[in-house]
């Protein structure tokens, strides 16, 4: 039952999206939030929509994918648009009944949030989609490694974040032996009212709660075993490499960037 | 041929519980041993034998005694490193002791720690990982292996370290029959062809039939301390701890005992077959 969760999005295909340099990706996903947020007009969202469909082409994953990422999003963002419709009364009336009234500016700032919205989560989700968790956590690693010098513990967060995806299936195994060693004892998991089943939910985390503290106990003094002393003189196996490839990304989107805040100053 | 582990006179106590009592787990544990040698420790749960095998390793210190590997002694807490990558540890659980999501670089786990540089731990994890048997698994995730082949992942991540022994902690007891072969089989290539000096702990005893030696622990004491053959003749001794034998020596130990002139030190089936084949003859 717990099975068919997915643990972070990544989709491994081949495509110079996926072969971008990670920690490029992430300042180019900021630029592009930059991006999708410094325009005011539907010209300077046209231009980053432009540039946000282009980058899904060439991710070469699949469009519904994107659509999925929004969806759960969906019915938020249309109750906000609703709403923006009926609250904005300037601009040209263009329905009135009674005191409901429907105004041009209220129709297109509800569209303009609802694509500025829709365009933000599906161009971050490229990132997600096309760099593993693992890659992702590394990159970020490298890229606040200057915070060390303020004393910020980067490596040790990044430590955990790595430790933490790894025992993700690992635990939702457990929890799974532990939701059928409760059920045979009797345990109403699935059935029963919504208080029972809560009541009951307890005699799955205590034992996953104390599982884990041991977990993390005997994989600490495996870690010490292999020489683990924190982050200071390590070296990596894994090596993040950029190429011509990312400074290229770079620019475009920065070009993108210029030409978004440009449109907003003419229009 | 040099002792490669040597411990005199080890007591080790845990701290007590609130009342200040202490528990001595070990009560002065006298042992050498040799370079190369593939050696067993048997003992029920609490005689003390991980408590023994933690000690190999510095993860705890004697509280009065000594221990040194390699010429190290483990409270020297300078060449900390230096003895942890000559004593390798794997434990009984494969989960616990996977650090990474990917197979090659929780191989390469020690050597990050170690500050190996790049090209070198590249060629030292793909050796390691060649070694027990898993480099096409390189790129997989430890989720998507067995137990047997977590515990290989394991113990290429201690060899790549290139350790002159590694101390196993009871490693096939969460695995299935084939798993616990994959495993065995890997730790005696590594022992044969590597010449690495192996300390299995373990509850199998036909694991243990296999080794050179036997040490059998009760109490915090070490009890037997001989070839295999021996030790597991000792049947009557063997059972009062609390210990079975192997099958094997289990049914000769019945045929002595119900009059039949058969060699006491007979571990291997084919030996045991032999044997009775020539009993029938006679």
């Amino acid at each position: 039952m717990l099975k068919d969760i997915t643990i972070g999005q990544y989709f491994p295909m081949n495509s110079v999206i996926h072969s971008l340099d990670p920690r490029f990706k992430i300042v180019i996903t900021l630029l592009m939030i930059i991006m999708l947020f410094s325009g005011g007009s539907m010209i300077c969202l046209a231009i980053g929509a432009v540039y946000t469909v282009m980058a899904m082409l060439l991710s070469r994953i699949p469009l519904k994918l994107f659509w999925k990422s929004v969806r759960p999003l969906m019915p938020f963002l249309v109750i906000t648009a609703v709403l923006n419709i009926f609250i904005i009364r300037s601009g040209d009336t263009l329905w009135k009944w009674k005191f409901i009234s429907i105004t041009e500016d209220g129709l297109n700032s509800s569209a303009f949030m609802i694509i500025r919205i829709t365009l933000l989560v599906m161009g971050s989700s490229i990132l997600t989609y096309t760099t593993s968790p693992i890659t992702l956590t590394d990159a970020i690693e490298r890229l606040l490694s200057p915070l060390k010098k303020l004393k910020f513990p980067v490596h040790e967060l990044a430590m955990m974040m790595s430790i933490a995806l790894r025992f993700i299936p690992t635990l939702i195994e457990e929890t799974d032996k532990i939701i059928s060693a409760q059920k045979a004892r009797g345990a109403e998991i699935d059935s029963g009212s919504l208080s029972h089943r809560a009541k009951n939910l307890v005699s799955i985390l205590v034992p996953l709660f104390i599982s884990s503290f041991r977990r993390a106990d005997e994989l600490a003094t495996a870690m010490e075993c292999r020489c683990y002393h924190g982050g200071e003189g390590r070296t990596r196996l894994r090596q993040l490499r950029s190429s011509y490839k990312d400074y290229i990304a770079l620019i475009i989107t920065i070009v993108f960037l210029a030409a978004v805040i440009a449109a907003g100053r003419i229009f | 041929m040099n002792n490669i582990i040597e411990i005199h006179d080890l007591h080790f106590a845990y701290k007590g519980n609130e009342n200040g009592e202490e528990k001595e787990v070990l009560k002065g544990i006298d042992l050498n041993i040799r370079e190369g040698e593939f050696l067993a420790v048997l003992g029920h749960n609490g005689s003390g034998k991980s408590t023994l095998a933690k000690h190999m390793n510095a993860i705890l210190l004697p509280t009065s005694g000594r221990v040194t590997v390699n010429g190290i002694d483990t409270a020297d807490e300078d060449r900390l490193f230096e003895l942890r990558q000559c004593a390798g540890m794997v434990f009984q659980n494969p989960d616990n002791q996977i650090v990474s999501s990917i197979v090659e670089e929780d191989v390469a786990f020690a050597l990050e720690n170690l500050g190996v540089p790049y090209e070198e731990m590249r060629k030292r994890v793909d050796d390691a990982l060649k070694a027990v048997g898993m480099y096409e698994y390189r790129l997989h995730s430890p989720s998507q292996l067995s137990g047997g082949q977590k515990q290989r992942v394991a113990i290429a991540g201690v060899i790549a370290m290139s350790p002159k022994c590694i101390i196993l902690d009871e490693p096939t007891a969460m695995l299935d029959p084939k798993g616990r072969k994959e495993v065995m089989e890997t730790i005696r290539r590594m022992n044969r062809e590597h010449g690495i000096t192996i300390i299995l702990i373990t509850h199998y005893m036909d694991e243990a039939a296999a080794c050179d030696r036997v040490i059998v622990m009760d109490e915090g004491r070490i009890v037997m301390d001989d070839i295999p053959p021996k030790v597991f003749s000792r049947v009557d001794e063997m059972k009062r701890i609390g210990l079975d034998v192997p099958q094997v020596t289990e049914l000769v130990w019945q045929l002595r005992k119900s009059g039949c002139d058969i060699s006491p030190e007979i571990i291997s089936g084919e030996e045991c077959v032999d044997a009775i084949m020539k009993l029938f003859k006679s």
